[in-house]
């Protein structure tokens, strides 16, 4: 039994399916149509208050209620991992209103919402992403007036985006932008690509999977349709890079993945993992072994799936 | 687009790059400013003086596209056919601003973005119009920069760290790097010092003939006056009451109020 289902004939079900009403769902699905139909536009869109805070996901989670149905499968994550309490809490939100299955595999997924990363497994045809935005418009930094971001969004002016470049490689000698780092989508809308790091942006561009932005508290809902190009800003001298490690990840040993660094003793010592912890998961599973992984695995940090 | 603009031509086309005729525009009751008509031609620079108040910062807004007037046209001829910048759509006039035209405030914090480095400043109009290239935009901010007498060293610095007089040269920069035919001026040499004026002055005489540039320049000093600008329009209470040529309507001041304005300067 679960909270959309009456418990009996008589008397009506405490939530519609997925939470929002139906109405909401159409409204949601609107906007999404329209953001889908211009690829990096920002769509204005009626958020619905939630059951939870604002800044956590409330733009996400009203995207994914509007586009979830039966035969779906959710996977949430928070920061790269399936274990954190966001994404433990919109897992069981979906598995409470709306039955939805859910898993922690990338591939077997069909509606991934995430916070700050897109997992290291490619995305495929049929999948759909869903970004939690904080600030969808990537000017507003740098021009406070909406009126007026409009209007450069609307004639494509987007030189003051170039300044801030600029003024990073003035300062610092490169682009300092490590996440929420602009892209030019389908060469029309500059975009906030939502808090992800750039090493993500790549898999932004030509992506076959949907990939759909939701702002619960800035109201706006924007999309990159599969297969388009998004191209992040740089200059001709400066082009755009993404970070890059000295060492491998500690637990799996992958050289190719986003990897976070935790500070594990009061003596300074660290290790690099994947943010990915599926990834992460998937990859011990299939045998490789990262030079701390016996430790971790001795203190029960990780279950070692290798372990003979 | 190529701005410039060599003497042969000028020669051979006479058209004014700005004419306007009848601008008016109220603040409901009040004037600002009334059916002001003129023509600017390329390469000359226009002062327009008065006491505060008489309306000259009004009609500037006008004419440079930031306020719409009430009544009248203002035509530039820029490019190929002559343009009614408040007939074209808003984008078309953005477009001009900040390729064609360029407007330097009376306050330096109006014309440049305090948070943004120097070179920022100067080389945002460049990336506007499309320049990518880091190290061309920074030697273009560079050769800028020394122009308007700003050391190389500060560059990096933002305006909130300068002086008045150099955030108003970081303004001019800022405006002149576009290579504009067209630049509004609203007491841009209020807050220089004389040597700095008097530099300035100059570069605006070299750039009047290098690249065409023309100016509209508001100012209530006659002196800057009388050493920048060709011809003068003198208004009071909205009305233009007297203009012609500089020398004649200072040394010959016909209207009882140019000669009220011309005997009250204080000779050291």
């Amino acid at each position: 039994m679960t909270l959309h289902q009456s418990i009996t004939e008589d008397t009506k079900p405490a939530y519609n399916y997925a939470y929002l009403d139906e109405q909401t769902k159409r409204m949601i699905r609107r906007a999404l149509l329209k953001a889908v139909a211009v690829p990096g536009y920002q769509v204005p869109f009626g958020s619905r208050e939630m059951p939870l805070a604002r800044g956590w996901g409330t733009g996400g989670i009203q995207v994914t209620a509007a586009i979830i149905g039966p035969d779906d499968t959710l996977k949430v994550i928070d920061q790269g991992a399936d274990d954190t309490t966001n994404a433990v809490s919109i897992r069981r939100f979906f598995e409470r209103t709306a039955d939805a299955r859910t898993t922690e595999a990338t591939e077997e997924a069909t509606i991934i919402q995430t916070r700050h990363r897109i997992p290291e497994a490619p995305l495929k045809a049929g999948q759909i992403m869903v970004y939690q935005v904080p600030q969808p418009e990537p000017l507003r930094k740098l021009e406070p007036h909406e009126a007026e971001t409009r209007k450069m969004h609307a004639w494509a002016e987007y030189g003051l985006m170039q300044v801030k470049l600029y003024e990073n490689i003035a300062r610092f000698g490169e682009v300092t932008t490590t996440y929420d780092y602009p892209v030019m989508v389908n060469g029309r809308y500059v975009m906030a690509p939502s808090p992800i790091p750039k090493f993500d942006n790549p898999k932004m561009q030509m992506s076959p999977a949907l990939q759909l932005f939701g702002a619960g508290r800035e109201k706006r809902i924007y999309a990159v349709p599969p297969h388009t190009s998004v191209r992040s800003l740089d200059f001709e001298d400066h082009p755009f890079r993404i970070q890059s490690w000295n060492e491998p990840c500690a637990l799996c040993a992958a050289a190719d993945s986003y990897l976070d660094e935790v500070v594990i003793d009061d003596q300074g010592a660290r290790m690099f993992v994947c943010s990915d912890s599926h990834h992460c998961e998937t990859r011990r599973a299939e045998g490789h072994r990262g030079a701390m992984l016996a430790d971790a695995s001795a203190l029960h940090l990780v279950e070692d799936e290798a372990k003979p | 687009m190529n701005m410039q603009v060599n003497p042969q031509e000028l020669t051979l086309d006479p058209a004014p790059l700005l004419s306007v005729a009848g601008v008016s525009r109220f603040y409901g009751e009040r004037i600002g400013c009334a059916d002001v008509s003129f023509d600017l031609w390329p390469g000359e620079v226009l002062g327009i003086v008065g006491e505060s108040g008489s309306g000259k910062s009004t009609l500037l807004r006008c004419l440079a596209g930031i306020d719409r007037p009430d009544a009248g046209q203002v035509l530039f001829r820029g490019g190929a056919e002559p343009l009614d910048i408040y007939s074209v759509a808003e984008q078309e006039r953005r477009r001009l601003m900040r390729t064609a035209w360029g407007i330097v405030h009376q306050n330096p914090r109006d014309g440049l973005r305090m948070d943004v480095s120097a070179g920022g400043n100067v080389g945002e109009r460049l990336m506007d119009n499309g320049a990518r290239h880091y190290r061309k935009i920074r030697e273009a901010a560079l050769d800028w920069l020394q122009r308007v007498e700003i050391a190389a060293g500060r560059i990096d610095d933002r305006p909130r760290q300068f002086s008045g007089g150099m955030q108003q040269r970081l303004q001019i920069a800022r405006v002149l790097v576009s290579e504009p035919r067209l630049v509004f001026m609203d007491e841009p040499t209020g807050g220089l010092d004389v040597s700095v004026q008097a530099r300035l002055l100059d570069l605006l005489r070299v750039l009047v003939r290098d690249l065409g540039l023309a100016a509209i320049i508001v100012t209530h000093d006659l002196a800057v006056a009388r050493l920048l600008t060709d011809r003068l329009m003198v208004m009071k209470d909205g009305h233009v009451v007297e203009q012609g040529l500089t020398d004649q309507v200072l040394d010959d001041p016909h209207h009882a109020y140019t000669q009220l304005l011309t005997s009250a300067v204080l000779t050291v």
